[in-house]
């Protein structure tokens, strides 16, 4: 069943055409990386699922409803489709637990005892019950962005988009956030994963989707995508990051 | 010195009459200047362009007045369009008005200094906009702003003697109308300038004290 629907989309930032038409549909439980050059438009795209960003013309749907930016349903969307980003962007006033039981108390109206014992277990599956006092700049960059992964579960959404959230971590701490989002595509949450990380995505991937300026150049599933490329685009993109220098 | 002393303890009473209505002045209008200053900063900040424009337009128009004429304004052309107010809401008004201008750039540049990631993350949990300004936004804003609001209240302690000019009996103006009796210029002033100095002082420690703390992590 199609989790989320994207029909012939288009995106220009003023006269630079991001998104040149990309269709694709992203099933319930599926987990999809998106790879493919800087500036060929991934992330933008990802941004346009849950309305962070508009998109000019086409369509994205999320369980059938159609994704407006302007529109009151937008924050319903949002909390069915959470968001994972490159900088973790936790909010530095609250603590560790604060942030992941944020939005259930103050968005979803959760009475806060529930909404903490959850907040709890949450934590503690991303491996930080000790950390739920910390604040963020008290945490390594791979806990915040465990904590972020948190964050983004406790909506109970029912897919969750990462925007290259290990691109901004120290190689060292890259291990136990990819760790989390395995254990996550494992019990069939259906992830969008925008990310630069080849061994994530053919372990963890249903499907990759290359995109390269703003079209999808060649998608399938992992393995066939990221050992045996058609294209010569995708085959030097890979080339690249697989052998650098 | 003698004298000095004899005179002081004679004046001061008249004087903290003037002082009490210095702080009401003061504190009212810091009430008035805060809650529009804020009004204005949201509405420059909501993305709705007419709010921001109106509020740009509002904001400019204020600041390019100076506050006397502002007072004069209120005070004395107000009751030609049958709003009369006494000397004291005048003041008030006038000066909260005055200073919203102010108050309205420091809270916009504090809210505009928050990461533009934080407003995604919020948004990205369902937020609303007024929720992530009150829950994600103003509260990390809040730190920003707290040091320049300390030095506004600081400057509009000495400004409330502007109200003076609409025959706000506050310290200045007693202080001047004790002197232009008795003649005692010097203890009479010595002592006006000692009273302000009394209460901007320890504003002053304050504001550099909460700088200190928000400076740190």
């Amino acid at each position: 069943m199609a989790m989320i629907e994207l029909k012939d989309v288009h995106k220009s930032f003023g006269s630079h055409h991001v998104i040149r038409g990309i269709s694709n549909t992203v099933s319930r439980g599926e987990v999809v990386c998106i790879i493919g050059p800087s500036g060929s438009g991934k992330s933008t795209i990802l941004r346009c699922i849950n309305g962070l960003e508009s998109y000019d013309s086409g369509e994205i749907l999320v369980e059938g409803q159609r994704v407006d930016r302007g529109a009151r349903s937008i924050t319903g969307i949002r909390m069915q489709v959470s968001m994972v980003f490159q900088r973790f962007n936790l909010f530095p006033h609250r603590t560790a637990l604060e942030n992941v039981i944020e939005g259930p108390i103050y968005v979803k109206g959760e009475p806060r005892e529930e909404a903490t014992a959850r907040g709890r277990a949450l934590l503690a599956r991303v491996g930080l019950a000790a950390k739920e006092g910390s604040y963020p700049h008290q945490l390594s960059g791979g806990q915040q962005q465990r904590v972020a992964i948190a964050r983004a579960l406790a909506m109970q959404p029912k897919a969750i988009l990462f925007d290259e959230p290990t691109s901004a971590l120290d190689p060292e701490l890259v291990g136990e956030v990819l760790a989390v989002m395995r254990s996550l595509a494992e019990e069939g949450m259906t992830m969008v994963v925008v990310t630069h990380e080849m061994a994530f995505a053919r372990e963890a991937a249903d499907r990759v989707l290359f995109l390269d300026h703003g079209v999808i150049v060649e998608e399938g599933p992992a393995r066939d995508i990221l050992t045996n490329p058609q294209h010569a685009r995708t085959q030097d993109f890979l080339r690249r990051v697989l052998q650098p220098i | 010195m003698q004298s000095f002393f004899s005179q002081a303890v004679e004046f001061l009473p008249i004087l903290m009459q003037g002082l009490r209505l210095t702080i009401v002045v003061t504190i009212g209008s810091l009430l008035l200047s805060t809650v529009l200053g804020l009004v204005w900063a949201l509405m420059r900040v909501s993305g709705i362009w007419p709010l921001a424009a109106t509020a740009k337009v509002v904001v400019n128009t204020i600041r390019g007045i100076p506050i006397i004429v502002q007072l004069f304004y209120i005070y004395f052309v107000l009751p030609d369009f049958g709003i009369s107010l006494t000397a004291v809401q005048a003041a008030i008004i006038g000066l909260g008005i005055a200073y919203s201008a102010y108050q309205s750039e420091n809270f916009r540049a504090g809210i505009e200094a928050i990461d533009r990631g934080q407003l995604e993350a919020a948004q990205s949990i369902g937020m609303g906009w007024w929720l992530t300004m009150r829950r994600v936004i103003l509260p990390q804003a809040f730190k920003i702003v707290l040091p320049p609001y300390g030095n506004i209240m600081i400057m509009m302690l000495k400004d409330s003697s502007q109200a003076s000019t609409i025959t706000v009996a506050e310290l200045a103006l007693q202080g001047k109308l004790i002197a232009s009796s008795t003649f005692q210029n010097t203890t009479v002033f010595t002592l006006v300038a000692a009273l302000y100095l009394c209460m901007s002082i320890p504003l002053m420690m304050l504001v550099s004290r909460l700088e200190l703390r928000l400076s740190r992590p």
